[in-house]
This record gives structure tokens, C-alpha cells and sequence, in this order.
């Protein structure tokens, strides 16, 4: 069955691969919109949107679980995105206006390539990562290409010449720009434990997975343990690169109408708000493969042990397939929980002052980051000696 | 789907959008022109195997930099605006550029190619130093220390500069 599909010339296959990385990202970003509403109402004791249901459907069994679970209002939200009127205001700059949505979905689409999802082992008993391009550059290349994303946010509160969005675009790259160095720095101590003296020298992100499923003690803990530190200088990073409160200067409806995107409506707002949420996905994924071991369902124990132990059950455990689809939901529950944990601090914490924000940034994340950064260097090289 | 129909393509873009950063008359327009010839600029990187290059063009001039001069032009928001007629000095440096130009193309024309350097004895392809990540460390830190670190403190002197330039050290209320 595989070598029939191996037969395929590997445009076709990279097409199809890409086609499918898409249909799972996108619904998961569109549910993301729901689960913000079910979550915020969970958190404020509401019961938050629980009616709609298509009158055709009324009439199934059980149905209201799905109906109470809001499935049919984003069915129902996706279709209004679609088809309501698309205005455009008079005084935009019409070309760069419709541009700016567009950009921003592509980088939010872009980084998904080479970011691993899962692995499975080989004929030869190889682990071999799930991934669109297993690059070397890997983390590098997801921070080049997520950095693209301010233009998107710069253009958008430009173009729609008005004087809010042009207050948040202002503000969104200041901030975006801030906090992109304390997150790179953030992630060096990882990168340095992982490049011991005498390897290739790597940044890719399955390297990562595999140094934290190693055997013994300190080979299985993800980093989370060994660098909470980093961890948590990351975390604060990826809210802010995200503009999810408390970090949401670029918007802040309160002094900002609606910030960056204030002139947009219909389906290109729809836009803005899906490149966001796979902007989250993709930054907690890459949190997950750095920080919290990737696809290993628990620390100590990796994702090839679980399926070896699953084979004295079911013996099909092993099988490329069964251990690829494992290996991506035990992914995707982590990725849930990460935005969970994304949408339960949004409605926890106050936003801050745009400020707080900056002084955080530069004046106490920043020299964290850097002095973490030497803290580790000297502790990896006394205990690498 | 040959290397060279991306090669094309891709010169084709990055000097298509640099002519556009300079023939713009909107400056929004101009960086963004210069967005496009940079990303341009990275894909001939990873047309040549230079990976690391191209992701670090990528993360430090098109993500960073021209974000921070989109931010500036913005902030002064300016539109064109009338044109200063060329200065002598410019046309006659202009026409000298071009004549270099010309004939160098010229010279390549004759000859027909650059020759490739020889290298003696050596039979096994050189691997790029932009390629793998730790032949570019290797060589920053081993061949090129000095020059990293030169180019190093030129920012360093600039930074102070800048400091120095944009800070009012009248009274000591703003030196804490």
C-alpha cells in the first residue's frame, strides 16, 4: 500500500501532503474561534452560544449535545463570514487594504512546512519524523517566516487610513519587533544542550523531539524541567508575537476601537481572525517540540516505548500507520491544551498599558533572556566537559 | 522544472521590485518593493544551497528591517513629493556606472563565461560554507573571527551614536 504511494512522482505527493497539513490546520484555527467563545463563557459562568441548530436537523436523536456544544453556531458564523457584504470604506488605500489579509494568512499557513507532527518507525526500525520539510534550519526557518507576519498588521492599520488602525499598526510593530529577540534568545540554551561538541550541528526541530526521548533520567526530561526558565521567557514571548492578551496592544478595543483591524469586515476580518488562531497553533507547537517533548505522551516515556508496549495488545501497534496517527493525536491533544491554556489567561489577566508592555520587553525580558542565556552556556560547558 | 527556470524567475523578481524600490513615488510602496526583492534575494540563497543564508535574510532583513522602515516611513508619512533636479556630479557619476556596466556585460558577452576557478587536486564538490549551520559557525568563529568582530563594534559605535545623537543631556533629570 505504501510502496503504491511512494510510486507517485514527488511533486504530486508534496501537493497532497501540503493540501493535507491545510485541511487539518485550518478547521482546528476556525474551531479555535469557538472554543474561545464556549471557554470565555465557561470561565464567566455563562453558558455562552447554545441555540442554533439548523431546523432540517431538529429532528435527530441526541443531536442536542452538538447543539449545546455550539457546533452548528460555527457552522452558522462561518457561513455569515461568507456571504454578508464585504465593504470596503471610501477612504482606503484600496490595493494594499485587500493585500494585508491575504499576508496575513500566508505566513501563518508558510510556517506549518517544517514543523513536525509525528513520527514512525521504518522497516529498518528507524524513527522517521511526519513532517512537510525536515530541514536543518528548522526553528530558524519558523521564525523567519512567522516574522513576516507585522506586515500583514503594519499594512492593514496603513492602508485603512484612518487614525485607531494606524495607532495599532504602530504599535504592533514596535511590539512584534520587541519580543522577537528575548524569544530567539529564549530558545539558545535548548539549541546549545542539544549540539554537544563533535555533532552535526543542527536546528531542527525533530532534534529536539529526539534529545528529549532519550533513555535515563535526564535523556527523558523534556525541557520544561531542565529549562523552566526558558520555557517561561518563550511562553511570555509567543503571547506577545501573538497579540493574544494580556498582550493585545495591535487591537485593544477599549482605547483602540478595534486596533489594526477596525476597517475590516466580513470575510477579510474573517481572515485576520483565522491567521491569528493558526498562529497559535503553530506557536504552541513549536512550544510543545521544544519545551514539552513533542509527541511523547508522557516525560520519560517516548512515543516508541508507548507503541512497543502496545504491541503485546494489539500487535498492529507497530505499524508505521498506527504509530503515525497515534503519535499526531497525542500532538494535537497537547496543541489543545496549550490554546486552552492561551484562551483561559485571556480571560484571566487585565491587558496591560502599552507602557507596562514595552518596559516588559525590553527592560525585564529582555536581560532575563540574556542572562539565562550565559547562565546556561557556562552550566552546559562545565557539565559537557 | 528545472533549477534554472526558478533561477530566471527569481532574478527576474528581485530586480524587477529593486528597480520598483527605486522608481516608486509612494515610500510605503518603495519598502515594500524592497520586501519583495529581498525575499527574492533568499530564494537565489536556496537556489545555491545556502539554507541557513536565505532563512537569515529572511528573519533579519525582511522581518526586522523593513519592518522597522515601514514603521519610520510611516511615522513621517510622506508622498513623493517634488524632486530635486540632478546635480552635475550625480549625471557624471551616473554615466561613469553605466559605462562600467556595459562594459563588463560586454567583456562576459566576449568571453562567454566566468571561469571557474581550479582548485588543485580536488575532485569532491566544495560544500558551501552558507549551507549547514556548523560550517558557517566554524568558519565565523575560526577564518573570520576578526572581521565579526570589527563589523561587531562598527554597530556597537553606532548604537552609541545613535544614543548620543537622539538623547538631550540637558540636565541631569534625563541622565539617570
Amino acid at each position: 500500500m505504501f510502496d503504491l504511494y511512494f510510486e507517485i512522482p514527488l511533486w504530486i505527493r508534496l501537493v497532497l501532503q501540503g493540501t493535507a497539513v491545510i485541511l487539518v490546520l485550518f478547521p482546528i484555527a476556525a474551531a479555535c474561534s469557538m472554543a474561545e467563545r464556549k471557554i470565555s463563557a465557561w470561565l464567566q459562568g455563562r453558558p455562552g452560544p447554545n441555540r442554533t441548530l439548523p431546523p432540517l436537523l431538529a429532528w435527530v436523536p441526541g443531536i442536542w449535545v452538538l447543539q449545546k456544544l455550539g457546533i452548528f453556531q460555527l457552522a452558522a458564523d462561518g457561513g455569515k463570514f461568507v456571504f454578508k457584504e464585504d465593504p470596503v470604506p471610501g477612504h482606503v488605500n484600496k490595493f494594499y487594504f485587500i493585500a494585508a489579509p491575504i499576508l496575513a494568512m500566508i505566513p501563518a499557513l508558510t510556517t506549518v512546512v517544517v514543523v513536525p507532527f509525528g513520527a514512525y518507525l521504518d522497516s529498518a526500525g528507524k524513527l522517521v519524523p511526519l513532517v512537510l520539510a525536515n530541514v536543518d534550519i528548522g526553528l530558524l526557518a519558523v521564525f523567519a517566516v512567522s516574522s513576516l507576519g507585522v506586515y500583514a498588521v503594519i499594512l492593514a492599520g496603513w492602508a485603512s487610513n484612518s487614525k485607531y488602525p494606524f495607532l495599532g499598526a504602530v504599535r504592533a510593530s514596535a511590539q512584534l519587533v520587541s519580543y522577537e529577540l528575548s524569544m530567539t534568545l529564549s530558545v539558545l540554551p535548548v539549541f546549545l544542550w542539544i549540539n554537544a561538541p563533535g555533532g552535526q550541528g543542527t536546528l531542527s526541530l525533530f532534534d529536539v523531539v529526539q534529545s528529549q526521548s532519550q533513555p535515563g533520567f535526564w535523556g527523558g526530561a523534556w525541557f520544561v524541567f531542565t529549562m523552566p526558565l526558558s520555557a517561561f521567557i518563550f511562553l511570555v514571548a509567543l503571547f506577545a508575537e501573538t497579540n493574544r492578551q494580556p498582550f493585545d496592544m495591535p487591537e485593544s478595543e477599549s482605547d483602540l476601537v478595534g486596533g489594526f483591524h477596525t476597517e475590516y469586515g466580513a470575510f477579510k476580518w474573517s481572515l485576520f481572525f483565522v491567521a491569528e488562531y493558526c498562529h497559535m497553533v503553530i506557536g504552541s507547537a513549536v512550544f510543545i517540540l521544544l519545551f514539552f517533548g513533542g509527541w511523547n505522551p508522557l516525560p520519560w516515556v517516548t512515543l516508541t516505548d508507548t507503541v512497543q508496549a502496545l504491541a503485546h495488545i494489539i500487535p498492529v501497534a507497530t505499524h508505521p500507520l498506527f504509530m503515525g496517527v497515534l503519535g499526531i493525536s497525542i500532538f494535537l491533544v497537547k496543541i489543545c491544551l496549550s490554546i486552552f491554556f492561551f484562551m483561559w489567561v485571556r480571560w484571566t489577566l487585565p491587558r496591560f498599558r502599552y507602557d507596562q508592555v514595552m518596559n516588559i520587553g525590553w527592560k525585564q525580558l529582555l536581560p532575563l533572556s540574556i542572562a539565562n542565556l550565559i547562565a546556561y552556556t557556562i552550566g552546559i560547558a562545565l557539565l559537557q566537559k | 522544472m528545472s533549477p534554472d527556470i526558478f533561477f530566471y524567475l527569481f532574478s527576474a523578481l528581485t530586480a524587477g521590485s529593486a528597480l520598483a524600490v527605486v522608481l516608486c513615488k509612494n515610500t510605503v510602496a518603495s519598502a515594500l518593493s524592497l520586501l519583495v526583492s529581498l525575499v527574492g534575494v533568499a530564494a537565489l540563497f536556496i537556489l545555491l544551497d545556502a539554507f541557513l543564508l536565505a532563512a537569515l535574510m529572511v528573519f533579519v532583513y525582511a522581518g526586522a528591517v523593513v519592518a522597522l522602515f515601514l514603521f519610520i516611513v510611516m511615522l513621517i508619512d510622506t508622498y513623493g513629493g517634488v524632486r530635486k533636479p540632478f546635480k552635475k556630479a550625480t549625471i557624471v557619476a551616473s554615466g561613469l556606472g553605466l559605462a562600467l556596466l556595459v562594459t563588463g556585460l560586454a567583456t562576459l558577452a566576449q568571453r562567454g563565461s566566468i571561469a571557474t576557478p581550479e582548485f588543485a587536486g580536488t575532485t569532491a564538490p566544495l560544500v558551501p560554507v552558507g549551507a549547514s549551520l556548523r560550517a558557517y559557525g566554524e568558519q565565523l568563529f575560526t577564518t573570520y573571527l576578526l572581521p565579526v568582530q570589527i563589523v561587531g563594534f562598527l554597530l556597537l559605535i553606532a548604537m552609541l551614536g545613535v544614543i548620543v545623537l537622539s538623547k538631550k543631556f540637558e540636565g541631569l533629570e534625563d541622565v539617570k
